[in-house]
């Protein structure tokens, strides 16, 4: 821990050393105000009742709390003909959500094993590869995978949304696992092929144990991006299939419609539940891993 | 008369296909989604249902349409279009010269179309002569609101020139309200635009220029005065306009925060979801000038495998038109039916002013496509348009300027 | 066979990430280039026409503000979530009790879809509405902030909800970072009395370069894609003073049916990120092989 009360215990007073502190928390504090400033707009926007808001006063406490919006969000709210709110599109992300992230990690700790433990003539620049595919901007490859998955059959269903998103992830959890296994000293590897361990085995039984940070850290930040996609979402989806983030465009985005306000947050808020459950839950883990992952020679 | 039409068109079909006995079946694609509007469609999925259709809903919300377009380039693309979709103006077209659309003029003819639709708008259903979408309602876009109490307290009337209207946002701003209350998203800015220049260039000039790209009258003299006219509105506007959803803008001109807003009708189910009446708490009037700005709504056929989509589209076009719907969609939806033999009984006064108005620009040869609404140009062109428009209203551009761009931009999207 | 198969394992095991990156990177890099030589309109088609697509895009007043907001917006992203993340890292590295809580809180924007907070950052940072109205409120007349409604300084507002996003993302990279440098070096540093602050720059910081550059990464990443954002807090505006590439883009394929100009707007983007990137993949790679 690099710890600066160690030298403020030597150099200064202990009444410096407790407005030192105070200070530190002030401003720990005013910059959770800053994160938290939008969420709070959220969470009193949602229970609000929607003729509160139409007077105009947005970002102040409700005079009168309600919860109708959360039940709207929840069950209640149009989607389109269906009036049965983010409910019943929760599934459909989580069917593509899970399969994708689990595939793409699972890939990219192989690919990140071989990159980094056994480099052959091109491992570089397959790595190179890999990596510049993680800024292609998804708006340029919607079409000709529109097409594609058209003709691998597999157009407007959850399996080609999966596909998609383990594609698309592939760069990232590469990368994740390449820089944590780069740390890992080769001699392990050496070792363990001389005592005859083949390349499975020696994945399976040596670097598997020691992944759990990083997995942590990719499964996160895999399930951030595809819980939240809503690109993809939209345009490899049909009617059934459409996963969460487009059923709270639709609530959301009305074209000329009334719209609820407070509806639309308490909806956005249930949408992200899962992935603000992860984050907390998780969140100590994704610092670890991300201390044992990223920091290398 | 559904039986009949619907053995009329898949007549060639049952000699060919043992399987015509299935249901009808249709994917519909559109981006009706929130209260109101989902209402709208339920009304037109249980007549589906009532004609023993089975209907799967395919909603995508954004942007006007813009996500319900990316998600059906995709699907096109991919081979597995959805039986129908929700595309207005001349995009039909656009997307008929992919070679992707069917025909439904089997229905249309067996239906009459061509005798109840006003004949601008049925032009908008064809496609090299064939029909090819079926429309929904009207939504007019030229509308100026108002708050009744607003206007009546500050001794104004609605006005019926925009030098009226200048001098009534005068006497407002000295007041201390805000005269205009706008929302400075770029469609907002076009929607204002156009029906300034409707009522400046007149009905004929707002054809040249906005369905003919005519640049004579891109850059004529009365082109400068329609922006020299938003430069004056600009002054009407307050400072935090940048960004407001048009419902907010709604609400101003509800709490008597602001006085006016020039919206299409859509702006009216705002008022009445909130309570107001028209002619008592808000009134509604056309914008100066001649002439009738249609935004119409329609849902075009895709090109699809199977006699039970088939027979599904055929179903849908027919109801769709069908007088019934016709009434219920549109009480629900703020808009006037497209249909001139409907009865507006039901219907509140706006709309009654609306149907009216819609007749006699047809009469007139005033009935004009709404530009910023996708009905007049293709979306390159309305586009470009919208860009040097939205440009001006917000910066000190001069009006000489704007012509200049305007110009440019609209070469540069050819 | 089965040696032959244990010394190709490797190159068998990459091979289908291989084939995928090819085809669904590089191919379609190579397939909008293409399309972007071409007149495409709504749907892609395939006759060559030149570099007219290109002309156009170059005479575009909108390209010039989307192409110069890239470089105005990643510019200032990049820099201040990293700052800011470093920051909030070496404050949050203090011993501080309540750090679950407050690291929790700086991570969460990361979870939720830009499409529903980009209405509320609207709010708060109109000024009728939200920031400026409130501080108002509270009795200081003459605060002003109407960074939205300012044409020339919307961007920033973009910018703003951009790192509030993000930076908390950043903090936990450097977080992590902190807390893997040797604790000895810094012991001994501090027991030879050299200032806190000098620990931090001489010792800390220069044995996170590899974190620097990861986030790096990340970020370059968010700030090139960065589109709801945009759409959900200005859509562009005010007129267009906020269009990025990426809008630009999406607006040209998808709402005005212009294919042909979008993937010739998408090709430039991806020449900018080129050069950004190749730089950064060269040097890393190449110390990695020491």
């Amino acid at each position: 821990m690099t710890d600066m009360s160690y030298t403020a215990s030597q150099s200064g007073s202990r009444a410096g050393k407790i407005a030192l502190r105070w200070t530190l928390y002030l401003m720990l504090g005013l910059f959770a105000l800053f994160y938290l400033m939008p969420l709070f707009v959220m969470v009193t926007t949602s229970f609000k009742s929607l003729d509160e808001i139409r007077t105009g006063d947005l970002i102040s406490l409700p005079r009168e709390v309600t919860f109708e919006a959360w039940r709207t969000a929840w069950s209640q709210a149009c989607t389109g003909i269906q009036c049965e709110g983010v409910r019943p599109y929760f599934w459909n992300s989580v069917l593509i959500a899970i399969p994708a992230v689990l595939i793409s990690t699972l890939i990219g700790a192989l690919n990140g094993y071989v990159v980094a433990q056994w480099r052959f003539k091109g491992a570089n620049l397959f790595f190179a590869l890999m990596l510049f595919g993680c800024f292609i901007p998804f708006q340029v490859v919607l079409l000709p995978m529109a097409r594609t998955l058209g003709l691998m059959g597999m157009a407007g269903t959850i399996p080609g949304l999966i596909f998609v998103h383990v594609i698309y992830g592939l760069g990232f959890t590469t990368l994740f696992f390449r820089n944590y296994y780069v740390s890992i000293p080769s001699e392990l590897t050496k070792a363990a092929k001389v005592d005859g361990a083949g390349f499975f085995r020696i994945f399976w039984s040596i670097f598997l144990p020691l992944s759990l940070p990083i997995i942590v850290v990719t499964v996160i930040w895999q399930f951030t991006q595809i819980w939240n996609d809503f690109l993809f979402g939209v345009s490899f989806s049909q009617a059934g299939t459409q996963p969460v983030t487009v059923a709270l465009n639709n609530i959301v985005n009305s074209t000329t419609g009334v719209k609820a306000y407070n509806v639309d947050m308490a909806a956005a808020i249930i949408a992200a539940l899962p992935t603000l459950f992860v984050y907390v839950v998780a969140g100590k883990y994704f610092v670890r891993g991300l201390t044992a992952g990223s920091v290398k020679g | 008369m559904t039986l009949k039409t619907l053995s009329a068109v898949s007549g060639m079909a049952i000699v060919a296909s043992t399987a015509a006995l299935a249901e009808p079946q249709a994917e519909v694609l559109h981006y009706w989604t929130s209260g109101g509007e989902a209402k709208s469609v339920a009304v037109l999925q249980e007549e589906f249902a009532a004609g023993g259709g089975t209907w799967t809903d395919m909603p995508v919300a954004g942007g006007g349409g813009d996500a319900a377009g990316t998600a059906l380039r995709a699907r096109v693309l991919a081979g597995n279009a959805p039986t129908a979709a929700q595309i207005k103006g001349p995009a039909i077209q656009e997307w008929f010269e992919e070679g992707v659309l069917a025909d439904i003029s089997a229905v249309a003819e067996a239906q009459n179309w061509a005798e109840v639709l006003p004949e601008a708008i049925a032009a908008h259903m064809q496609c090299d002569g064939t029909w090819c979408a079926a429309p929904v309602n009207v939504h007019r876009v030229d509308w100026i609101w108002a708050n009744a109490e607003v206007l009546a307290a500050n001794g104004l009337e609605m006005p019926t020139t925009w030098d009226e209207f200048n001098a009534a946002a005068e006497t407002l701003l000295a007041a201390g309200i805000i005269p205009l209350a706008h929302g400075g998203q770029a469609w907002q800015d076009a929607t204002v635009f156009e029906a300034v220049a409707l009522g400046i260039l007149g009905a004929e000039g707002f054809r040249k220029a906005f369905v003919e790209l005519d640049m004579d009258t891109l850059t004529s003299e009365e082109m400068v005065a329609v922006f020299d006219q938003m430069r004056t509105m600009r002054g009407f506007v307050d400072s935090n306009f940048s960004g407001r959803d048009w419902n907010l803008a709604t609400a101003m001109v509800m709490n008597g925060e602001a006085a006016f807003q020039i919206m299409g009708d859509w702006a009216k189910g705002e008022f009445i979801a909130a309570g107001k009446v028209p002619g008592e708490d808000f009134l509604c009037l056309s914008t100066p000038g001649e002439g009738f700005l249609y935004n119409v709504d329609s849902f075009a056929m895709f090109e699809v495998d199977g006699q039970d989509k088939q027979d599904g589209q055929a179903l849908l076009a027919e109801l769709v038109v069908g007088e019934s719907f016709q009434e219920v969609f549109n009480l629900n939806k703020g808009s006037i039916p497209v249909r001139t033999d409907v009865s507006l009984d039901n219907f509140d006064s706006c709309a009654a002013l609306s149907s009216a108005d819609m007749a006699a620009s047809n009469e007139s040869g005033s009935l004009l496509p709404s530009y910023a609404h996708g009905m007049a140009l293709r979306g390159a062109q309305a586009g470009a348009i919208t860009d040097t428009v939205t440009a001006h209203f917000n910066s000190d551009m001069s009006s000489a300027d704007a012509v200049q761009m305007l110009a440019d931009a609209i070469a540069n999207s050819l | 066979m089965t040696k032959w198969l244990e010394e190709h394992m490797p190159k068998l095991v990459l091979a289908p990430s291989f084939i995928v990156v090819l085809i669904f990177v590089y191919g379609f890099i190579a397939w909008t280039a293409w399309v972007s030589l071409t007149r495409s309109r709504l749907l892609p088609r395939y006759e060559i026409d030149g570099f007219i697509q290109y002309d156009r895009l170059f005479a575009s007043p909108r390209w010039d503000t989307a192409f110069t907001n890239l470089f105005v917006f990643g510019f200032l992203f990049i820099v201040i979530a990293m700052i800011l993340g470093l920051i909030l890292a070496i404050l949050l590295d203090q011993n501080i009790r309540t750090e679950g809580a407050i690291r929790t809180i700086y991570l969460y924007p990361m979870a939720l879809s830009m499409i529903v907070t980009g209405t509320a950052w609207k709010w708060i940072l109109n000024p009728g509405l939200g920031l400026e109205a409130t501080v108002r409120g509270w009795g200081f007349e003459n605060f002003t902030f109407n960074w939205l409604v300012d044409p020339n300084m919307a961007i920033y507002t973009v910018v703003i909800a951009a790192i509030w996003q993000s930076s908390g993302f950043v903090m936990a990279l450097f977080l992590a970072g902190l807390r893997s440098v040797d604790q000895e070096i810094i012991k001994a540093a501090q027991v030879d009395g050299i200032p806190t602050w000098r620990v931090y720059t001489a010792i800390i910081i220069p044995a996170m370069a590899p974190i620097f550059l990861s986030a790096f990464i990340v970020l370059s990443h968010l700030a090139i894609k960065s589109f709801d954002l945009v759409i959900a807090l200005t859509g562009g505006g005010p007129g267009y003073a906020t269009d990025l590439p990426a809008t630009y883009m999406y607006t040209m394929a998808f709402s005005r049916g212009d294919i042909g100009q979008a993937a010739s707007s998408a090709m430039i983007m991806m020449m900018v990120v080129f050069t950004i990137v190749v730089p950064y993949l060269y040097s890393e790679l190449r110390t990695k092989d020491d």
